[in-house]
C-alpha cells in the first residue's frame, strides 16, 4: 500500500502547493537545516514547551518534537476542507442542544437510545440546560485525515477540552524565527490572531445579564497538568486570568476569583478542567480542582462554561459513527467531509467481521483517547493480537474498528535528507455567534518510519502547517 | 487585578530565588574558613549550618558534620528543602504558576537556571569543581534578577516580588549576623584580641561585603562597624536598613494603588522607624543577640501578615 505523499506523489513529481517551496528548499545547505533543527529544539527546550507524558515520571518534561519541513495547504484546499468543518460543528451543536431538550434525533429513530442513555459522556444534569448563546461546543479540534488528491476524512470530533492550540502557534513562530526570508518568498496566512479570536469568541457568548466587557477566565487543573503550558500561554495571550479552582468560589450567586483586593466576579470560564471535576456538588465529590457550585450558578445563567459540560456525548466514538447521520438530519444536506468507515463491534454481524479481520484493522477503545488502548492490526504480532480479541469478545460494545487507512505522508528532515512520513490534521474551530477558524492547525507526524500513530504520547511529532494565500 | 494566589507565587518565587544564592553564599564562607583553618573545620561547618537555618533537619538526617556532607546538604539533597536545587525546583514550580505574570526573559532565565543547576548537581559535587559550581549558582541568581529588574513592569506584580526578596534577606542577613553575634561582642573580642580577622572577613565575605566595607568604613575590621554595616547602614544592599527600605516602599506602593492603608505596612514602617532611629550602640546595649532575635521573629510576622491580608492563600 502506497501511500500518497503531499509533497512528492509517486508518479507525478512535485505538487503545486510546495514549489516555492521546494525551490527555496533547493538553494539550502544540509547541513546548515539540520543546525536549524537543532536550534529549533534549543529555543522549545528554554521557552518550557513540554510535555508531561502520563506514566512515565523520569521523563516528567519531554519536549514534543518539532519537524522544520512544513506542511502546506493550497488555498482551495483549505476552503473546501472549511466548508465541510463548519458544517459539521454546527451540526455537532444542534446535536447537542437536541440531545439535552426533546431528543428528535432519538424520536426519529436515527440513533438507538441506548447510546445515549447508557453512555457515561451524557449528563443528565445537562437536561434542560441551554448555554448563553445557545452554544454548547465553543472550541473544537477536528482531526482530520487525508488519503488521495481530494480524500479527506474526519478522524475525530474534539469537542470537549482540545488541546495543542499552543503548538500550532509556537510552530509557526519558532519557524518564523529560524526562516524570515522563507516567509517573504511564500505567502502563508497567519495564525497567530487566534488568542485574539478565542477572546472575541468568548466574549460574544457571555451570560445576557452582562452589558459591558465580561471578565475572561482560564480555569487549568494546576501545573502538574500535561497541558499546563498550553492554559497559562492561552490565557497570557488573551491577556486574562489564569485560574484554579483553589482560587474560585460562588459568592452571592456569581463564580469569583480571589484576588489580592476581594473576590471578583468572572463572566466566561473557559475550562481546561474535565467534566468529573468541574463541580464536586454535582459530579465526582472528590474533586480539588473544581467550584463547589458552579453548576448551580451556571443553570441560574450567572456564568458561560466553554466547553459546555456534557459536550462529551458528541466526540464518543460510538456516537462518531453515527456522524453522517447526524449531519444530515440537522443540516439537511449530506456531509462535506466524510467519515472514516466504521464498525460498531456491539453489532453482531460487526463483530464477527471485526474478529476475522483484526489482521487489517484498528480496533479503539469507545472512551479511550491519545493512543492508548488500541490495536493495529497490521502492525501487531499474532499473540497481541489474539490477547486483543479476548478482550474484544469479552466487551464488544466497548470497541469500534476501521479500516487501517494509508494516511498521507509529509517528507521530516532525516539525517539522510527527506524521507516521508505520515500525517494527520487538527484545525482549531471557534464557535459563538459565528464560526470563526485559522487557516492552518497542528500537523502531527510520526517520526518512525512507517508508523502511523501520530500521538505525542506514543512518539509523534510535530510540523507548522501552511495554509497559501493564493 | 492580581489573584491571591498569584501574589503568593510571586512572593515565593522570589523568595526561594534569594535563598538558594544565600545558601551558595554560605557554602563559599564556609569552604574558604576550611581552607584557611585546617583543622577545626568541623565547628565551622556547624556554625555555616546554622547561618543556614538548616542545623535541625541536617542532624535529623544523622549525618557526620563534615565538608563533604554539609556541602551536599546545602546544594543538592532534595530532603532539605532549602537546598540550593530544593529552593530551584520550588521558585520554578511557583514561576510555571504566575508564568502569566512573567515577561518571557524572567521565566526563561529561571528556567534556564534549573535546567543548568540540574545538570551540574545531579552528582555530588567534587571539591575541585566547588568554586566553579557556587559561581555557577551566583551567576545564575544575578541573571534572574536582571531579566527581572530589567524588563518588568514596575506595578504589583514586581512589588509583590520585591517583597518576598527583601523579607528573605532580611531574614538571612539576621541570621548569619546572629550565628556569629559572640565574635561581634566588644566584651569578648578584647579578650582573644588575635581572634581572627578571617572570621570578620568570613561575616562580611558570606554577604559579599568584604571590600564595600573598606569603602565605607576605614580599613580595619571593628565589630562596631561591621554591625552597624550589617544592620544599619542604608546603603549596604544586604543591610537590615535597606531591606526594609525597600520592603516598606513596596508596600506604599500596594497601599496607594488599592486605596488602602494595612497593618502589615504599618509594622513595616515602625521596624524601619527602629532601624533607622537607632545608632549601633544602642543595639549592643539592648544586647545584640535579643536584638536579632525580636527582627527574626517580627520579620516573620510581617511575612504572615503579608499574605494574610493580600488574601494569598
Amino acid at each position: 500500500m502506497v501511500a500518497f505523499d503531499e509533497m512528492h506523489p509517486a508518479e507525478s513529481g512535485l505538487r503545486q502547493p510546495y514549489t516555492a517551496y521546494e525551490n527555496w528548499l533547493n538553494q539550502q545547505d544540509p547541513a546548515r537545516l539540520r543546525e536549524k533543527a537543532a536550534d529549533a529544539e534549543r529555543v522549545f527546550r528554554r521557552t518550557g514547551i513540554t510535555f508531561n507524558v502520563y506514566g512515565q515520571s523520569e521523563a516528567a518534561e519531554r519536549l514534543i518534537p518539532f519537524d522544520i519541513v512544513p506542511r502546506i495547504i493550497s488555498g482551495s484546499e483549505w476552503r473546501r476542507l472549511t466548508q465541510g468543518i463548519e458544517q459539521r460543528v454546527q451540526a455537532l451543536n444542534a446535536f447537542l442542544d437536541d440531545i439535552y431538550h426533546r431528543q428528535e434525533i432519538l424520536r426519529a429513530g436515527r440513533i438507538p437510545k441506548e447510546l445515549i442513555a447508557d453512555n457515561e459522556a451524557f449528563l443528565p444534569e445537562m437536561i434542560g440546560v441551554r448555554p448563553p448563546a445557545g452554544v454548547y461546543t465553543h472550541i473544537i479540534g477536528v482531526d482530520i485525515v487525508r488519503t488521495g488528491e481530494d480524500e479527506f476524512f474526519v478522524l475525530e470530533d474534539n469537542a470537549r477540552t482540545p488541546s495543542g492550540v499552543s503548538y500550532m502557534l509556537e510552530n509557526r513562530e519558532t519557524m518564523m524565527q529560524l526562516f524570515p526570508e522563507l516567509f517573504q518568498k511564500v505567502k502563508v496566512l497567519p495564525v497567530e490572531n487566534y488568542p485574539q479570536l478565542l477572546r472575541q469568541s468568548l466574549s460574544a457568548v457571555k451570560p445576557s445579564r452582562v452589558t459591558g466587557t465580561p471578565t475572561v477566565a482560564v480555569l487549568t487543573p494546576g501545573i502538574y497538568n500535561s497541558a499546563y503550558f498550553e492554559h497559562a500561554f492561552l490565557a497570557d495571550q488573551m491577556g486574562v486570568e489564569l485560574v484554579e479552582g483553589q482560587d474560585l468560589r460562588v459568592v452571592d450567586g456569581h463564580v469569583a476569583m480571589r484576588t489580592t483586593q476581594g473576590y471578583k466576579a468572572i463572566d466566561v470560564l473557559y475550562r481546561r478542567v474535565d467534566d468529573s471535576f468541574l463541580d464536586p456538588l454535582t459530579f465526582n465529590p472528590d474533586s480539588a480542582l473544581g467550584v463547589p457550585g458552579i453548576m448551580d450558578v451556571y443553570r441560574a445563567g450567572n456564568i458561560t462554561i466553554a466547553n459546555a459540560p456534557g459536550t462529551g456525548i458528541a466526540d464518543d466514538k460510538a456516537i462518531y459513527s453515527y456522524m453522517p447521520e447526524i449531519v444530515e438530519f440537522y443540516t439537511g444536506r449530506r456531509a462535506i467531509l466524510g467519515n472514516i468507515p466504521t464498525w460498531r463491534c456491539g453489532e453482531a454481524d460487526s463483530l464477527k467481521y471485526v474478529l476475522e479481520h483484526l489482521d487489517e484493522l484498528v480496533v479503539k477503545e469507545v472512551h479511550g483517547s491519545g493512543g492508548y488502548g488500541m490495536l493495529v492490526g497490521p502492525a501487531a504480532s499474532k499473540k497481541e493480537r489474539e490477547a486483543f480479541a479476548a478482550k474484544l469478545k469479552a466487551k464488544p460494545a466497548n470497541y469500534i474498528a476501521q479500516p487501517t487507512l494509508s494516511l498521507s505522508t509529509c517528507p521530516i528532515l532525516t539525517q539522510k535528507g527527506l524521507a516521508p512520513r505520515h500525517v494527520d490534521l487538527r484545525p482549531f474551530v471557534l464557535v459563538s455567534d459565528r464560526v470563526r477558524i485559522v487557516p492552518g492547525g497542528l500537523t502531527r507526524v510520526a517520526l518512525k518510519e512507517g508508523s502511523l500513530v501520530v500521538n505525542s504520547s506514543q512518539g509523534g511529532g510535530t510540523k507548522d502547517t501552511w495554509v497559501l494565500d493564493d | 487585578m492580581l489573584l491571591g494566589r498569584t501574589a503568593n507565587g510571586l512572593y515565593w518565587m522570589s523568595r526561594y530565588i534569594e535563598r538558594a544564592e544565600n545558601m551558595a553564599r554560605l557554602v563559599d564562607t564556609g569552604q574558604r574558613l576550611a581552607l584557611t583553618r585546617g583543622a577545626e573545620t568541623a565547628e565551622e561547618w556547624n556554625s555555616v549550618l546554622s547561618s543556614a537555618g538548616a542545623d535541625q533537619a541536617f542532624a535529623a538526617a544523622g549525618r557526620e558534620c563534615d565538608q563533604n556532607a554539609v556541602v551536599d546538604f546545602l546544594l543538592r539533597d532534595p530532603a532539605n528543602p532549602s537546598s540550593v536545587m530544593s529552593s530551584f525546583e520550588t521558585a520554578r514550580n511557583n514561576a510555571r504558576m504566575v508564568r502569566t505574570a512573567l515577561t518571557r526573559e524572567t521565566w526563561e532565565s529561571l528556567n534556564e537556571a534549573w535546567m543548568s543547576l540540574k545538570r551540574m548537581l545531579a552528582k555530588p559535587v567534587d571539591d575541585r569543581d566547588l568554586p566553579h559550581v557556587l559561581d555557577a549558582i551566583k551567576r545564575e541568581t544575578a541573571l534572574i534578577r536582571g531579566a527581572f529588574h530589567g524588563t518588568m513592569l514596575r506595578n504589583e506584580i514586581f512589588d509583590f516580588a520585591q517583597l518576598g526578596i527583601f523579607v528573605e534577606r532580611a531574614d538571612n542577613t539576621a541570621r548569619i549576623v546572629d550565628v556569629k553575634y559572640y565574635v561581634l561582642l566588644p566584651s569578648v573580642s578584647w579578650v582573644g584580641s588575635s581572634l581572627d580577622n578571617y572570621q570578620w572577613e568570613a561575616i562580611l565575605r558570606s554577604v559579599s561585603a568584604h571590600r564595600s566595607y573598606r569603602w565605607e568604613y576605614d580599613a580595619e575590621y571593628v565589630p562596631t562597624n561591621i554591625a552597624d554595616f550589617l544592620l544599619l547602614n542604608q546603603r549596604m544592599p544586604r543591610s537590615l536598613s535597606f531591606c526594609y527600605y525597600n520592603l516598606t516602599q513596596s508596600l506604599r506602593y500596594l497601599a496607594e494603588n488599592y486605596g488602602e492603608s494595612p497593618g502589615c505596612l504599618a509594622r513595616a514602617e515602625k521596624m524601619l522607624a527602629r532601624l533607622t532611629g537607632s545608632s549601633i550602640s544602642d543595639v549592643f546595649d539592648t544586647g545584640l543577640h535579643e536584638f536579632l532575635g525580636d527582627f527574626i521573629r517580627d520579620n516573620n510576622q510581617l511575612g504572615e501578615e503579608i499574605s494574610t491580608h493580600y488574601r494569598f492563600y
